[in-house]
């Protein structure tokens, strides 16, 4: 009996260490080969939310939708005559840059990603996305909502890619505040892990001039974020590292404990 | 214990993990999310043998690690440390009863998870760890205390009804019959 113990024991554990040393690539295709087994319950949940979205489409009376149409119609003029304003500000943008000898600017696109899993581990803060390589996706590109940075890609499959959020202790973004311009690491730092909104920043001035609702945006240093990405707005700040430096409590514009939907940026 | 069983409760194992990644009402909640592999250990350690335990543990471990930031088999020994102290204790434990089924799944619903961090740690990986870890970590014993007397019920009842019934013993036995002679 005990003999049979021993065994199961260590066969499991020498599997185990020899999981534990496989070179990161290595383990990060086994963990993709391994939770493709998933695939189909994904498919079929994603297949059954789209039927069920229908069903609900089918019984919006007409009225409500003629209505709808028409505030989406005001909504789409403005938006373009918007556009059309910032198309011309691009553009004489893009002529003053030229004048002054500066690099061309890149407007980013996008991807819209569907948000299919979270991370079932509570001390880690990922979701999985229904976007791969197949569609163009590559580790480190930029994710966002409409309201603000939500983290990184971390790693891609074929047709799916796991996303390490803002708060999740191996992601820090640089960022800067945008009323004084002072720059600061946004990291998980003294984060609760039951308040999934808020991160924080270090590394700024001991003399920091930061107030309560001040905007952090992305100070585009480090090569992975676009500078000006909404981050969040500043709650507090207090002094940290025997008053060497301020640390602030930054609360997320993206809920992210919410998210259905994401935006991929491609450089 | 017959072959269903353990394809039962390894389908169990399947659907828990994709239901601790997709379900979402219970940790917008508790600002927690449950994990039922501890109270499937249970089970399996009381009802199938090492074997079965391991497979388990390894099925369940690699499941879960490859939807999560985890280092792939991280959850695997944890797992299979509780699974293997019941397992060796079973003749001791009173499976039948729902106050030992509770307190089981209480205690590998607190080690389990317990056990994966400091695994964590100790390979130099960073989890977010707080004050508010501790209220997860009593969530999570909870939710173990209340399943696992659920999946004995539920798996002893589909045992029950996927397995041959057992035939009453007749009264009648033929070393012990009387034969009687003319007279």
């Amino acid at each position: 009996m005990f003999k049979r113990h021993y065994i199961a024991l260590a066969l499991v554990v020498v599997m185990v260490l020899v999981l534990f040393n496989l070179p990161s690539q290595t383990a990060a295709k086994f963990k993709l080969a391994i939770s493709g087994l998933f695939f189909p319950l994904f498919s079929l949940a994603g297949s059954a939310s789209q039927a069920a979205e229908k069903v609900g489409n089918a019984v919006i009376p007409r009225r409500d939708l003629v209505r709808q149409n028409e505030q989406l119609r005001l909504e789409n003029e403005e938006l373009r005559l918007r556009a059309a304003q910032a198309e011309e500000a691009f553009r004489e943008n893009e002529r003053l840059r030229q004048l002054l000898g500066w690099q061309k600017q890149q407007l980013a696109r996008y991807k819209a990603a569907r948000v299919i899993a979270r991370d079932p581990a509570n001390w880690w803060r990922t979701v999985q996305i229904d976007l791969g390589s197949r569609d163009g996706i590559r580790p480190n590109m930029p994710v966002r909502t409409l309201e603000g940075l939500v983290g990184k890609v971390s790693s891609v499959g074929a047709t799916r890619s796991q996303v390490v959020l803002l708060g999740d202790p191996n992601l820090r973004v640089s960022a800067i505040v945008q009323e004084t311009r002072e720059t600061g690491i946004i990291y998980s730092g003294t984060a609760n892990p039951l308040e999934h909104n808020i991160v924080d920043m270090g590394y700024l001035l001991r003399n920091s001039q930061l107030k309560p609702g001040h905007t952090v945006v992305t100070s585009g240093e480090g090569g992975v974020f676009p500078k000006g990405i909404p981050i969040g707005r500043v709650v507090e700040s207090r002094s940290a590292d025997y008053g060497l430096s301020t640390e602030a409590r930054i609360k997320l514009f993206a809920r992210m404990n919410a998210i259905e939907e994401v935006w991929v940026m491609f450089p | 214990m017959n072959w269903i069983q353990p394809i039962l409760v390894l389908l169990t194992a399947f659907l828990a993990v994709y239901a601790q990644a997709t379900l979402e009402g219970f940790r917008y909640v508790t600002g927690t999310q449950f994990n039922l592999l501890p109270a499937l250990m249970v089970y399996a350690a009381l009802s199938g043998g090492t074997g079965f335990v391991a497979l388990l543990a390894v099925c369940g471990g690699t499941w879960l690690d490859s939807l999560s930031a985890n280092p792939l088999g991280v959850s695997v020994l944890p797992l299979l440390a509780a699974g293997l102290v019941i397992n060796h204790y079973r003749s001791l434990l009173l499976r039948q009863h729902r106050y030992a089924q509770v307190v089981l799944g209480l205690a590998s619903g607190a080690a389990v998870p317990l056990l994966t961090v400091v695994l964590l740690l100790s390979l130099n990986t960073h989890p977010l760890l707080g004050w508010g870890s501790l209220w997860q970590w009593l969530v999570m014993t909870l939710v173990c205390g209340v399943a696992t007397p659920v999946f004995f019920e539920a798996f002893d009842r589909l045992s029950r009804a996927l397995s041959y019934p057992h035939l009453p013993e007749s009264s009648l036995r033929a070393n012990r019959e009387i034969k009687r002679g003319r007279f």
